[in-house]
């Protein structure tokens, strides 16, 4: 398992747009994708579960992988938190 | 008999027109055991497929009518119905608690919803509209009912509901909508958006009032001040009939405006410039059409969170904005902290006169570890549009050759590294306090530009505190003091030869604008819905003609008789 913390920077927050795009890319790797904020662990693999840690502007998100191709996917997706994205 | 309703204004215009009253209450089943699991499973997939294809022809006509950006919302609302935390869940709940399937998912969605309310963010509060749709569209097919909607209205009507979903608002026939008002929502919510795009009026949280409203009653929607006027008199009408008149021809005119350039009557080229606070004002920035940003306070950027924002965090964030301008100036300014804007993660000694003390490049100067790694951010976005770097709250020079000296030395370790710096940045100063305006010859010979902050220069020149109510008299904008002084300015880096700018309250006032125009000064930046007015002001106004005049207001004492002055002389 490897884990890594982000701050999100997209002003709007890591919602509509970023989580579909998130979700999408993390449905793509085998491994079990999580995101912890606090003490809210959720499936990163499900938009609905993104939209229940409600991650804002300048919040801190750890990325959890485990399992088949984990190092792939949190680089991939751990640069996916930190970035804006066209709105 | 008429009585008025308020609101919030989230979309401006005015509409006339009967209600046509909504109600899509949604459906509470009961709760249910089943004999079939599997059954009961091919169902709930059965309702999925069938949602799936609603959704789709929705997301396709929106994507016709408002473009592949605000369709968006119904591919997310399709990703819902592929998501394991529903799907899975509610299938999970048939199989293991033998659920019906209108129970199971009512449960799950329930759940989902009140998280989401729970949750200290507005945006994502406002998803919870999203959850709500989808699963009402499912529960509608699972009970063999059709999902509400708004399709089948014929005649023209103004809406009122509790709330209106995303694929309410989407598919309104705007052939008879004239506007719609909701009881809930704020100016973020996904009706209110869509209604902006739409440019249809709207207000939202009109709270329980506008509840009692029945079908067929005749209102006027007042959606520039977020007030809807039931039941009117023949008299109120005819008003509001001349109102809707003007307002849209308004609105036309300054669309028109907003793709022209800003020049004088006289052919003069000005800069009308926007200041934003975060990279989210930036669509108003483009939709008003502005020559460029003329001051970005990237203050926002370190307040509301718990330490300081990375050197990588920033670039993006500058590099975003150079980017939307595409080639446009756009004018950073560095950290104006302190003061009374204070960052807790900072931990500043309390001071007894704040506006005095350590804020804006006093603070930078000894902190110097924040001031490189934003410096540092800066050069690296730098390539990527036309980037000017302001430092705010100079006093004298040694303070603007340190700030200089620091930046040069972050540019050179960067292009050591082999980082590409853009050799065209334009180095500036904020003139916000008295003796950097007074001083205003000697500074021009050091920078590329000025740029007035007149918010803070008033208060300074004045002595006295904005936010004082007993001393708010003396916050006086056209007094011929603070008009001298910067005229000053302006006369000090036309000599110079560089170019001079504003960007406190004061550049984007209809009586302050001929005056400065008169004066001399290039670049006005201004909140971006100030631009368009300003574009229209200027292009009546002989910048030769103010300059005279500009110089008899100049000789006068007090601010009354400069600001009747230029209500006389000003052709609009």
């Amino acid at each position: 398992m490897l884990s890594q913390t982000y701050t999100v920077i997209h002003p709007s927050g890591f919602h509509a747009r970023p989580s579909k795009l998130f979700v999408q890319a993390a449905t793509e790797f085998p491994c079990n994708v999580k995101l912890i904020k606090g003490t809210k662990k959720v499936n990163g693999k499900s938009s609905l579960g993104l939209l229940t840690l409600g991650l804002a502007n300048g919040d801190e998100v750890t990325l959890e992988v485990d399992g088949e191709r984990e190092e792939e996917a949190l680089q991939a997706l751990g640069a996916m938190l930190t970035k804006i994205y066209e709105e | 008999m008429a009585n008025t309703i308020t609101g919030v204004a989230a979309s401006p215009g005015i509409a006339l027109a009967k209600v046509f009253r909504f109600t899509n209450t949604p459906y509470i089943p009961q709760k249910q055991t089943i004999a079939d699991a599997e059954a009961e499973a091919g169902r709930f997939r059965q309702a999925i497929e069938k949602s799936k294809g609603e959704i789709e022809e929705i997301r396709v006509k929106t994507e016709q009518r408002l473009g592949a950006q605000k369709a968006e919302i119904f591919e997310a609302h399709l990703f819902l119905l592929e998501d394991p935390d529903l799907v899975d869940s509610v299938l999970d709940k048939i199989a293991d608690e033998q659920s019906s399937a209108e129970y199971a998912l009512y449960e799950v969605t329930t759940a989902v919803v009140e998280m989401l309310l729970e949750l200290d963010n507005e945006m994502v509060r406002e998803r919870a509209a999203d959850v709500k749709d989808v699963s009402g569209r499912l529960m509608s097919h699972l009970i063999g009912k059709p999902y509400a909607s708004l399709s089948g209205i014929s005649e023209e009507t103004i809406i009122l509901a509790e709330d209106l979903t995303p694929s309410d608002t989407a598919q309104l026939d705007l052939n008879y909508v004239r506007g719609f008002v909701t009881e809930v929502g704020s100016r973020t919510s996904h009706s209110a958006i869509m209604a902006r795009s739409l440019e249809i009026p709207a207000i939202v949280g009109a709270g329980a009032a506008s509840a009692a409203v029945a079908d067929g009653v005749m209102v006027i929607m007042d959606a520039t001040e977020g007030k809807v006027i039931v039941d009117p008199s023949e008299e109120v009408l005819a008003e509001y009939r001349e109102k809707k008149k003007q307002y849209d021809e308004r609105r036309v005119q300054l669309k028109r405006l907003a793709e022209q350039p800003s020049v004088t009557a006289d052919g003069e080229h000005l800069e009308l410039a926007a200041n934003i606070g975060s990279i989210e004002d930036l669509g108003k920035v483009l939709e008003n059409g502005a020559d460029g940003v003329g001051l970005f306070r990237t203050e926002f950027l370190y307040m509301g969170r718990s330490s300081f924002p990375t050197e990588e965090e920033q670039f993006q964030i500058y590099k975003h904005v150079l980017e939307k301008l595409n080639g446009k100036r756009v004018v950073i300014r560095t950290l104006d902290i302190g003061g009374d804007k204070e960052l807790p993660y900072l931990e500043l000694p309390k001071e007894s006169n704040p506006f005095l003390g350590l804020r804006a490049l006093r603070l930078c100067l000894k902190r110097e570890d924040l001031f490189r790694t934003q410096l540092r951010a800066l050069l690296r976005a730098s390539i990527f549009g036309k980037l000017n770097i302001m430092f705010p709250m100079i006093a004298v020079l040694s303070e603007l050759r340190e700030a200089k000296r620091i930046l040069e030395e972050e540019r050179a370790k960067l292009e050591q590294e082999g980082v590409q710096v853009s050799s065209a940045i334009e180095v500036g100063m904020m003139i916000e306090i008295p003796a950097a305006a007074i001083g205003a010859d000697f500074f021009a010979k050091e920078v590329d530009f000025f740029s007035i902050g007149t918010n803070d220069l008033i208060q300074y020149t004045m002595a006295a505190d904005r936010m004082n109510e007993s001393v708010a008299y003396l916050y006086q904008p056209y007094h011929p003091s603070i008009l001298r002084l910067v005229n000053m300015v302006i006369k000090a880096a036309e000599r110079a030869g560089i170019w001079a700018g504003m960007c406190g309250e004061m550049a984007g006032d209809q009586t302050a604008i001929p005056l400065l125009l008169g004066m001399g000064l290039n670049e006005f930046s201004m909140s971006a819905g100030s631009i368009l007015p300003a574009r229209e002001l200027i292009g009546h106004l002989s910048k030769q003609e103010w300059a005279s005049l500009s110089e008899q207001a100049l000789a006068m004492s007090t601010q009354e008789e400069v600001q009747q002055f230029v209500k006389q002389r000003r052709p609009i």
